[in-house]
């Protein structure tokens, strides 16, 4: 208690060197705290975007599929039994068949994936309402940046060719009949979302599917033979080692802020442990204990962060609250990244994150504020009353 | 205490280690100081004025022999128990003031009695009547920086005196001050002797300190050469 009063004594009577050092404390407070905030809010909403639009609760994926290997969509398809097709009736789940095709838009070819759904689908949140049509044509959908990036618009129509699945090929146009935005860019860059019904009976496929994505309430809902269930957990590991990837950006702001401000309380407390002898000779004689000395240097050193801690909630407060709310415009063009990545970001704090880095701050300037003072418990109170540079 | 004396010194030795052997610093040493002592260790510059002071003192401990202040023989106290007794019982007015630099005069003076954990109202009371003995009331919001060397001094008397101790130490209290400001705090000492029953020890060299001793303990080369009463 003593330790702690008399440390706050002289931290105020050294005035404008302590407020430095709390100044600069305080940043990386902020500064941490802030980038941990948006990282945290980008990632909520990489993670709820990904869900409604793309993954539901979980997918079954035909045993074959694999979304970095082309080669294998020919193969990953399979017919729906009656059970799954029971589970599509009844809401919890949806399919999706995929299969490789060009489009020729301006007489350009360019490869896409054709992708069938169910314009009836609840499940996610891709407007599949606009598929429905009886009008004969083959509607279809498509992503903001794949209609950027082929020039198409809305009632535009596109040749589009593909093989069957006898491998024989067939093309046809499709109309685009509408264009969404959206922040996950997996459902956007190279698809052409067309009803499933066509897209079976343009490759033949009757029935079949790739993929089914669970219903976000009920996810898994049990084994289907030939069929395996990737859960959130895989289908997010993408979003997590980005996010992961983006945090080491952010820690190395806050080692340089934190070193900074080490590297200032260090010098702080090493010069004061020789520039102040006497004062430490002075403890001594007026009745402490080289322990109790070391101590007050101690807490000295480490009420730094507590001080910083102050001031960061002072202007760090209001500063962290108006930019969750008012969030974080990303600049323009951040969505040819291809990373799922809103417009806006709303960083997200939460307690453990501003206390657990205020608990990083606290033991390290306590460890960087005893090192130095440990060497008062190897003075000759003698020496360091008269000011002896050892 | 030992027959009534507040010092008792033993057959005290203290060698301080220099490479492979050690330097006698004070040999043969017997000496009693009983309260209300205004006394001086006076010699020539080595002659182990200030290590005797820093051993009554318990900064230091004695190599043989013993040294009993009140009651406890320094060189058996833990570190503990030297600084409790330093704490509750000793005074110390130092050469070069030791002021604490950041804290204002105020705040000096309260310094010791913070580190007696005493209540708040009665450190106020016990400041005041210090910097009342030492004149300086205008000044309890001054820094030590915008003091004069004299008002530093007599801050640093009020530190030692305000917790009424038994003993007061000072190792040459006036060597860095003029001879007006040197009489002034002696004169300021020799009134706080008096009417307080506190004892006095000096270590000096100086002829304007020891004109206001009332008892001469003549150091030499680490011994006693003469030790004589001043009639007042
Ligand atoms: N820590 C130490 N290590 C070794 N020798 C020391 C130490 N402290 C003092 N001495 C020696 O002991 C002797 C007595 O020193 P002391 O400081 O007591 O003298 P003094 O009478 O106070 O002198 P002055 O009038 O110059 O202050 C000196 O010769 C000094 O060199
Ligand atoms: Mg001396």
């Amino acid at each position: 208690m003593l330790a702690i009063k008399l440390a706050y004594r002289n931290l105020m009577g050294a005035r404008l060197r302590t407020w430095l050092n709390v100044f600069v404390l305080s940043l990386a407070f902020v500064v941490i705290i802030w980038f941990k905030g948006v990282l945290n809010g980008w990632n909520q909403q990489a993670r709820h975007d990904t869900i409604s639009w793309q993954i539901g609760g979980g997918q079954y994926w035909h045993e074959n599929y694999d979304p970095y290997d082309p080669f294998t969509v020919e193969d990953s398809h399979a017919p729906l039994t009656d059970e799954m097709t029971a589970a599509i009736k009844q809401g919890k789940m949806t399919p999706t068949l995929i299969s490789q095709a060009s489009i020729y838009p301006q007489g350009r070819i360019q490869s896409v994936s054709l992708r069938g759904v169910d314009p009836d689908q609840q499940i996610l949140e891709l407007p599949t309402e606009y598929l429905k049509s009886d009008d004969g044509e083959i509607p279809a959908i498509i992503g903001s940046r794949t209609a950027k990036n082929s020039k198409l618009n809305i009632g535009d129509y596109v040749t589009v060719r593909w093989r069957d699945v006898n491998g024989t090929f067939d093309a046809n146009e499709v109309k685009i009949v509408h264009i969404f935005k959206t922040d996950v860019p997996t459902t956007d860059l190279g698809i052409l979302w067309i009803p499933i019904d066509k897209h079976q009976s343009m490759v033949q496929m009757p029935n079949q599917a790739t993929t089914l994505t669970t219903s976000h309430e009920i996810g898994y809902i049990g084994e289907f033979p030939g069929w395996v269930f990737k859960d959130h957990y895989f289908l997010l590991s993408e979003i997590r080692e980005m996010i992961k990837a983006k945090s080491i950006g952010g820690y190395i702001y806050f080692i340089i802020l934190m070193s900074l401000a080490m590297l200032a309380i260090f010098d702080t407390q090493v010069l004061s442990i020789f520039r102040r002898q006497k004062e430490i000779g002075t403890h001594i004689a007026l009745g402490m204990t080289q322990k109790q000395v070391v101590a007050l240097f101690t807490v000295e050193g480490a009420m730094h962060s507590i001080l910083a801690a102050f001031l960061a909630m002072i202007y760090g407060i209001p500063l962290l609250a108006l930019q969750a709310k008012v969030g974080w415009s990303m600049p323009a063009g951040t969505d040819d990244f291809g990373l799922t990545l809103s417009d806006t970001i709303y960083p997200s704090y939460s307690i453990g994150l501003v206390v657990g880095t205020t608990l990083i701050v606290l033991i390290t300037t306590t460890i960087v504020s005893y090192l130095p003072a440990r060497r008062i418990s190897k003075m000759e109170p003698t020496d360091a009353i008269r000011g002896k540079i050892q | 205490m030992k027959n009534g004396q507040l010092i008792t010194i033993t057959d005290m030795v203290k060698d301080y280690p220099i490479g492979k052997g050690y330097f006698r610093a004070l040999e043969d040493i017997n000496l009693t100081i009983g309260e209300g002592e205004f006394a001086g260790l006076v010699g020539p510059s080595g002659s182990g004025k200030t290590t005797l002071l820093n051993i009554i003192g318990s900064l230091d401990v004695p190599s043989k022999g013993d040294a009993n202040v009140l009651g406890h023989s320094i060189g058996q106290l833990n570190a503990r128990q030297s600084a409790q007794l330093r704490n509750h019982h000793l005074g110390f007015i130092f050469q070069t003031y030791n002021l604490l630099p950041v804290y204002n005069v105020f705040e000096n003076v309260e310094l010791p009695l913070l580190l007696l954990k005493m209540e708040k109202n009665k450190r106020y009371e016990l400041v005041n009547q210090a910097l009342d003995w030492v004149g300086l009331q205008d000044k309890r919001k001054s820094r030590p920086a915008q003091l004069s060397g004299g008002e530093c001094q007599r801050v640093s008397i009020a530190r030692a005196m305000v917790k009424q101790p038994k003993i007061v130490l000072a190792d040459e209290p006036t060597a860095n001050l003029d001879a007006e400001n040197s009489h002034n705090i002696l004169q300021t000492m020799e009134t706080l002797n008096r009417d307080l029953k506190t004892t006095f020890i000096f270590a000096t060299h100086d002829e304007k300190v020891i004109q206001y001793l009332h008892r001469k303990i003549s150091l030499f080369d680490g011994k006693v050469a003469k030790d004589e009463q001043v009639k007042k």
